[in-house]
């Protein structure tokens, strides 16, 4: 082994490190564009453009569901006992004032919208995506097993609850509430809501 | 005329066969594979039914190879609609189905085939429990073997997507979320794997590319790994005694036989031909499986805007998902979330560490002690309960329960939450406190030599 190392030729030695150097990094350079090409394409970013839907036609206690990014967004017309539940299960959320959870700030308060009659949120579940389910009537109507169920979504896939603000329970998977995407009422024709864009100004007309 | 290789072993006897054959092993090592192979590879005399299922997974592995050719040859990975308002994947799959000729054939073996192809590997990786077919020598047999079976969960599950029904777009959804349950870089991570901020017309296409064409060629690799790191160190059997210590004057382990003609003629053709009797009358009388081999719900085209109310993966991945469910308290101020997903993947990798955690002085269950047979009972138990569990609804109930409004005390411990809570610890627990009670456990000796009427 010595005298293999003493008739080691550190010339040859040092070009062996220096191919092997340039040859990583033409590799990891050669990489980049194999890695980039996993992003969304810029058609797919494309789609994300707002969409306005139209109110008009849903009564209260009512919800339909609009494509925004590919993804549902609910708008629920919530009556005044909706919104009487959401104080009543305040005890029972995990994160009730949406603190660790997503929405833009003129959505942060305890109806979690603009305009405290119309939920405005994403349906998919922040555990895993699904699209949870409506459980809107209070009871046990719904086969909800949570005592005193006020109405709200279950998730299918793995049990998480919401109340009518999209807020989870506590000890469910979903780590947050339902995400609110940012929204805004036509100041002109308040039965128009566009979804991905936040309103002109902070009273969210 | 004669061959002339200059090789006087493989000389050739004068045959034209056997000069064609000279001519061969002088440039390539034909006779020398097949004898270390097969002819010349002495595997134990004792070997018993359990010892089928590694041959009927390379049968099924053919199968699928085959079918997925000819399949790629009638299907479109394109999410777009057609003028009726049908994604182009989903409709080229009931394409195959109606207007190809022999088209359900081949598509329903291929469904067929993954259901069987995780029916003969659960069967044959409980073998190797039984028999401690992962011991010291054979810990690189097993990890390949491990590695077998997660190539072929990424394959399954990157197939499934293929049909994009309903269960296809939302099995999906749900699993690649997994990995935005990493904390900082999960929601990138996702993002790059989907191509798309949701299940998209890219994710569909490069599950296509990795399903046909990366995962397979990674998965033929280790079958090939797998079975040299096998050959090299020798079949393990229902002894688990090492027959390669006692040889004849010619180096031939005394209760050892040649693997060809013995075990593939003898033993493997005959299960072979049983096994695909049961496999030809799923396929002609019950393809669908009850419902566990093609769900239901995935003959519905796939509707990003809403999820199935029912929503379970197909069967041989429940076990693994009632592992991410059973997880819904945060610990350490981490989330439910990422512990269900770290519990899964657990489930999964801690298999890899059985040679080093077991610690019983015998391998095999013949000779192994009384806690041994009593936990392995149990833990067939806790996989075959998370299994089942895993294709109910969180609210399932055993007994066809309905609870009233207050759950009472009964109510909890014949729910299925608590189950899945109960026999996934059960399962963690069977691996990890296995380095103690392997080793205090009261075994009977272990013979010398295979035991063989």
């Amino acid at each position: 082994m010595s005298d293999q190392k003493k008739g080691c030729d550190s010339e040859r030695r040092n070009l062996l490190v220096a191919t092997s150097v340039l040859g990583g990094a033409a590799v990891t350079a050669a990489a980049v564009p194999f890695v980039a090409s996993l992003a969304p394409s810029e058609r797919a970013k494309a789609i994300g453009a707002p969409v306005i839907a139209d109110i008009s036609k849903l009564a209260p206690g009512e919800k339909m569901v609009v494509k925004w990014r590919g993804k549902p967004v609910w708008i629920l017309r919530r009556t005044p006992e909706m919104l009487a539940s959401l104080e009543a299960v305040k005890e029972k959320l995990s994160d009730p004032d949406s603190e660790k959870s997503a929405q833009p700030a003129y959505a942060k308060n305890a109806e979690r919208a603009i305009n405290k009659e119309y939920l405005v949120a994403v349906g998919i579940c922040t555990h895993l995506g699904c699209s949870p389910t409506d459980k809107l009537k209070p009871g046990t109507d719904e086969g909800v097993q949570e005592p005193g169920w006020q109405g709200g979504f279950l998730c299918p896939c793995h049990g998480s609850l919401f109340d009518l603000a999209g807020r989870v329970f506590k000890g469910q998977p979903a780590p947050t509430n339902l995400e609110i995407p940012p929204h805004m009422f036509d100041p002109a024709n308040p039965n128009l809501v566009t979804i991905g864009v936040d309103p002109t100004d902070s009273k969210g007309a | 005329m004669a061959a002339n290789s200059n090789f006087p072993k493989y000389q050739s006897d004068g045959t034209r066969l056997g000069n064609a054959l000279e001519w061969f092993d002088a440039r390539f090592p034909l006779t020398s594979l097949w004898k270390a192979h097969l002819s010349e590879y002495y595997a134990p005399k004792n070997f018993n039914f359990w010892y089928f299922f590694g041959s009927m997974a390379i049968v099924v592995l053919i199968i699928q190879f085959v079918t997925g050719i000819f399949l790629v040859m009638h299907y479109q990975p394109n999410a777009n609609l057609t003028p009726a308002g049908l994604p182009i994947a989903f409709e080229s799959v009931e394409y195959i189905m109606r207007e190809v000729p022999g088209g359900w054939f081949i598509r329903y073996m291929h469904s067929t085939g993954a259901s069987f192809f995780f029916i003969v590997i659960y069967l044959h990786m409980f073998r190797g429990l039984l028999y401690g077919s992962y011991r010291k020598p054979r810990e690189l047999v097993w990890i390949f073997g491990v590695l077998i079976f997660l190539c072929l969960m990424a394959i399954a599950f990157m197939g499934y997507l293929l049909p994009w029904g309903q269960m296809s777009y939302w099995g999906a959804q749900v699993i690649l979320s997994f990995f935005s349950a990493i904390p900082v870089v999960g929601d990138d991570i996702s993002t790059y794997i989907r191509g798309d901020y949701v299940v998209a017309a890219a994710t569909l296409n490069r599950f296509f590319a990795l399903h046909v064409c990366a995962v397979p060629l990674a998965l033929l690799g280790l079958v090939v790994a797998h079975i040299l790191a096998l050959h090299e160190v020798g079949s393990n059997n229902p002894d688990g005694v090492e027959i390669k210590k006692f040889k004849d004057e010619n180096g031939i382990p005394l209760d050892g036989v040649p693997f060809h003609p013995q075990y593939t003629i003898g033993h493997d053709l005959p299960a072979n031909v049983i096994m695909l009797m049961f496999f030809f009358a799923v396929l002609f009388f019950w393809p669908e499986g009850g419902g566990y081999f093609l769900e239901y719900n995935n003959f519905l085209p796939a509707d990003p805007m809403a999820t199935p109310e029912h929503l379970a993966p197909v069967w041989y991945f429940t076990a693994f998902y009632s592992m991410l469910r059973a997880m819904t308290w945060n610990f350490f101020w981490i989330d439910a979330k990422i512990w269900g997903v770290i519990s899964m993947f657990a489930g999964v990798f801690i298999l890899a560490f059985l040679p080093w955690l077991d610690r019983s002085p015998a391998k095999s269950i013949r000779y192994r002690g009384p806690i041994f047979k009593v936990l392995l009972a149990f833990f067939v138990v806790s996989f075959a309960m998370l299994c089942f569990l895993g294709t109910k609804g969180v609210e399932y109930h055993f007994f066809g329960y309905t609870p009233s409004k207050d759950s009472s005390p009964l109510s909890i411990l014949i729910s299925g939450a608590f189950h899945t809570k109960l026999w996934t610890i059960y399962y963690f627990l069977f691996f990890l406190t296995m380095p103690y009670w392997s080793k205090i456990d009261k075994c009977k000796p272990v013979p010398e030599r295979v035991t063989f009427k």
